[in-house]
């Protein structure tokens, strides 16, 4: 398994040394003179060329290149042009929110998504199966931040049910920092009105986030289902006298479920993306309005960072997907 | 043709087809079913965010103007905007997968990797990147969202290229001195071409769906072109009032979108046995 | 001597027409080995699916299945599966790839075998010695992809009998492993059943399995029994005709190997009459007409048939 590991995190390198080199040349290559960008409008030539020596860009393009990828391995995403912070403390703030976010609703699409699926299946061609079949088919057809605003119209503006945007009501202030993620820092603080508050503002976004997940994953957990039931290992267990329900969850959800879990991982890209629409609608103050705020600014580098983070993170949740799918199936492993 | 009655024969399938017709009919005659076809650049400050009526069937956003002829008028740029991105996207996949596919070697592998690069980060964020760096609008959109959903036509077409090297006829007609690219494109593509058309079908969808968020954050149409992702930005200052002003745009999107996918799927099943896994 | 299974007048109709079993009948003795011959199609496999309670969905029986002095047809399958251990086709595909094989086992006896969980292990682990796998112990840990077909085989023997089965059932068991394992499992099985007085329901389509392991064989065509009696007299004489072209196939004891024209009709087109006469070589005008009652001929055989081999009538 280990080996498997390994060999399964040394796939993905290429990839991300392949990003690295993209990044780098997006930011040399397109916008232009990055030098003439960073100086402004109305610099002088003199100033331009300064600019160009201080940060290395009258350098060839290969030194260049290699001052970067050294930048990038030693976590150094350059200072941020728009706040003048270094990019990487900023995204390190940042990160959480979104983490914390898209793990909710990961595992309300998880949580939900599965029996939803395997309900519909055991149900296959019955009422609970078409619900369950538009409900899939709609759920990702919705644009995510319309949801969020339809959802925020009817639960916030109309019934005030749940908070309109933000991590936390203002006044209550917020948990002292320790993993970033305020469900967890507010209970380590031992508030338990922060961590009902932190709670009841990630309903909306993490729910709206679920949505095309939920959908996903109920797709494919009842596929697999109804594609399990017809194996002769179903067929034999049935025989053999298996208990009925043993049988429809465990015995065949196990087998069902490593599609699904491929599916998981290809849905962390899609929620992270999603994400970004959903932050700006309910003012999340994590990567997505960051990288929003980095568009409006015209920050390059900002926005190149986080679209290096997003893919290390991408990168280490399919290597996490894959090690999952070998824990369920030992066969994968020797594939 | 068999493909199109297995096709018809799948009610929801149909609906899908349905709904994609109904929409290009639309776009195509949008001046027409329109009925203030002014209005997707002419403001009437006085009639601002009406209601819904009878002349104002979806009521009318901040600056007057009729929000149902802006929905209307919104299909063809949808439409047209997703057809561009995806023709363009499958122009540089189908040659990737079609040469990287065939032949082995360093060639192969590294428009593979290439490949790779592409799909370590989402979509979303690398269309960001991109048309952030190329100064934002429509056309900026359209190019950033080719770039980023070409390796999906590339890996379909990989796929498929490799299945059908090893088929028998492939090996007779290089047996019997076919030219490899005559091989490549008048008997491997054409067989690839369901994949491809299950592809792009999706592809319409998802672009559809990918361009309304870029119009939403403002890296994508600008004002005042009746865009359906900007319509709902706009409509955010005037909620909860003008409830309708963000309403009718998402709606349409969410019938389109629908529309495309549902026919994907029905396409997969109709085209290809093989493919009939995800859906039973 | 009562029967251990009694099968009477089994039917199987499925939803859209299709008659699968019509009025099919077997005894089987406590201690008697049965087998059930056929062509593929002819419904070797639904007769099994029928008294294990395992029918497709939209499949419909009628008859009676009477096992230990009870009709199970009904719905009472689920309670007589302990009793009655299942030896499957493929041991490729009856395993679950992602549970550990001793799982999969102790799942069984948990519903119906005796005891504790400790118990079941030891009696586990016997079985997997009395069916000769090697390191039984490390055997209960490993995935089924890590055993081989003749392995996984016994396994599934095992399997069968750990909730000790008075009746096992066993579907082509040896298709699908190579003429060596083949021959082993069938060895296995007869000395198990031989050692335990288990009956045996057997269904192949092999001659040369029926001849070395059955004491009794049951001809089955298009969902009705054509013949049926003790292996040796059925094998050395046949009388009805089907019997006789079925043996005539089979390449150890043909004198020339012969075909049966035209194949097995499907179960939506069952021809009128006696279902054979198409293929039939001796086919009568009226055998379109009649259906041939199963009738005795002489001691423990029976035969359907208008006309069979001259001899016997």
């Amino acid at each position: 398994m280990l080996a498997y590991i390994a060999r399964r995190i040394a796939l993905a390198l290429p990839a991300l040394f392949g990003l690295v080199v993209l990044t780098f040349i997006l930011s040399r290559v397109i916008p232009g003179d990055p030098a003439a960008t960073l100086a402004g409008d109305a610099a002088t030539p003199a100033q331009i060329a300064d600019i160009r020596a201080r940060y290395g860009l009258d350098r060839p393009i290969m030194e260049q290149a290699w001052v970067h990828m050294r930048q990038v391995l030693s976590g150094d995403l350059g200072n941020s042009i728009f706040s003048g912070r270094p990019v990487s403390e900023d995204i390190a703030r940042r990160l959480p929110a979104t983490l914390e976010l898209t793990f909710v609703a990961l595992l309300l699409a998880t949580c939900l998504g599965i029996p939803l699926g395997l309900l519909a299946a055991l149900n296959h061609n019955g009422p609970i199966d078409h619900l369950v079949r538009v409900l899939s088919v709609g759920g990702l057809a919705m644009a995510s931040f319309w949801l969020a605003i339809m959802l925020q119209l009817q639960f916030s503006m109309e019934w005030d049910l749940l908070p309109l945007r933000g991590r936390m009501d203002v006044p209550l202030g917020l948990p002292p920092r320790v993993t970033g993620f305020l469900l967890i820092d507010s209970l380590l603080a031992g508030r338990g009105d922060m961590f009902v508050d932190a709670a009841r503002h990630l309903v909306l976004p993490a729910v709206t986030l679920a949505l095309p997940g939920l959908a996903t994953i109920a797709r494919f957990t009842r596929s697999g289902v109804l594609e399990a039931l017809q194996k002769d290992y179903v067929l034999y267990a049935r025989a053999a006298g298996y208990g009925r329900f043993r049988l429809a969850t465990i015995y065949v959800l196990r087998n069902a479920i490593t599609v699904t879990v491929t599916q998981i991982g290809l849905l962390f890209g899609a929620l992270i993306s999603g994400a970004v629409a959903i932050e700006a609608v309910f003012d999340w103050p994590g990567l997505g309005t960051y990288a929003v705020q980095a568009i409006l600014s015209a920050d390059y580098k900002a926005l190149l960072a986080v679209t290096l983070v997003v893919g290390v993170i991408y990168a280490a949740v399919n290597v996490l997907v894959d090690v999952a799918q070998a824990l369920i199936d030992p066969r994968v492993a020797l594939q | 043709m068999t493909a199109l009655r297995h096709l018809m024969r799948d009610p929801v399938a149909a609906f899908g087809l349905l709904i994609v017709v109904f929409a290009v009919f639309v776009a195509t005659f949008a001046q027409w079913l329109a009925p203030f076809p002014d209005d997707a650049f002419e403001s009437n400050i006085m009639q601002r965010l009406r209601p819904p009526s009878a002349e104002f069937l979806f009521g009318t956003d901040n600056l007057g103007r009729d929000i149902f002829s802006r929905v209307i008028l919104g299909t063809r740029s949808a439409l047209l905007v997703a057809l561009a991105v995806v023709l363009a996207a499958m122009l540089i996949g189908v040659p990737v997968g079609l040469i990287a596919g065939w032949r082995d070697g360093w060639l192969s592998e590294g428009l593979m990797r290439f490949t790779d690069v592409f799909l370590a980060v989402p979509q979303l964020i690398l269309a960001l990147a991109l048309g952030q760096l190329l100064a934002p609008g429509i056309f900026t959109a359209m190019v950033a969202l080719a770039l980023t959903y070409w390796p999906f036509f590339a890996r379909t077409v990989f796929a498929e290229t490799r299945r059908l090297r090893g088929a028998l006829f492939v090996d007779a007609l290089a047996g019997i001195g076919a030219h490899p690219a005559r091989i490549l494109f008048l008997h491997v593509l054409p067989n690839a071409a369901p994949a491809v058309l299950v592809r792009a079908t999706i592809g319409m969808g998802f672009t559809i769906l990918t361009a309304a968020i870029l119009g939403f954050l403002g890296v994508g149409a600008t004002p005042p072109t009746p865009d359906w992702g900007l319509a709902v930005s706009e409509a955010r200052q005037h909620l909860p009032d003008a409830w309708w002003f963000a309403t009718f745009p998402g709606l349409a999107i969410l019938l389109l979108v629908l529309g495309f996918n549902l026919l994907g799927d029905g396409l997969r099943d109709a085209a290809d046995p093989r493919l009939r896994r995800s859906r039973h | 001597m009562t029967a251990l299974l009694d099968i009477e007048g089994l039917r199987v109709d499925m939803r859209g027409g299709a008659q699968i079993l019509d009025g099919v009948s077997i005894t089987v003795a406590p201690g008697q080995i049965m087998g059930v011959v056929g062509e593929s199609g002819c419904g070797k496999s639904t007769l099994l699916r029928a008294m294990l309670g395992i029918l497709p969905r939209g499949a419909t029986a009628r008859g009676r299945v009477m096992f230990e002095g009870r009709d199970i047809l009904p719905d009472q399958a689920a309670q007589a599966r302990g009793r009655i251990g299942f030896v499957p086709q493929d041991p490729y595909l009856s395993l679950n790839p992602t549970f550990r094989a001793g799982d999969q086992i102790f799942e069984i006896m948990r519903r119906h075998a005796t005891g504790t969980r400790a118990d079941h292990r030891a009696k586990l682990l016997d079985l997997l010695r009395a069916v000769q796998l090697p390191d039984p112990e490390a055997a209960l840990r490993k995935y089924p992809h890590e055993f081989s077909g003749g392995q996984r085989q016994r396994l599934l023997i095992a399997a069968a009998l750990s909730c000790e089965p008075s009746l096992v059932v066993a579907d082509e068991p040896t298709t699908a492993l190579d003429v060596t394992t083949q021959r082993e499992i069938l060895g296995l099985l007869r000395e198990i059943a031989r050692a335990r007085g288990l009956s045996m329901l057997f269904v192949t389509h092999d001659f040369g399995v029926l001849a070395s392991l059955c004491d009794a064989v049951t001809v089955l065509y298009a969902g009705r029994v054509a013949e049926a009696g003790p292996t040796r007299a059925v094998l050395d004489a046949p009388t009805h005709p089907y019997t006789r072209l079925l043996l005539a196939c089979h390449p150890d004891r043909a004198v020339e190997l012969a075909g049966i024209p035209g194949t097995v009709p499907p179960a939506t087109a069952q021809p009128s009459g006696c279902r054979f006469h198409p293929r039939c070589p001796q086919a009568q005008a009226h055998c379109a007409d009649a259906v041939p009652p199963l009738l005795a001929i002489t001691e423990g055989r029976s035969l359907a048939c208008a006309h069979p081999e001259p001899a016997l009538v």
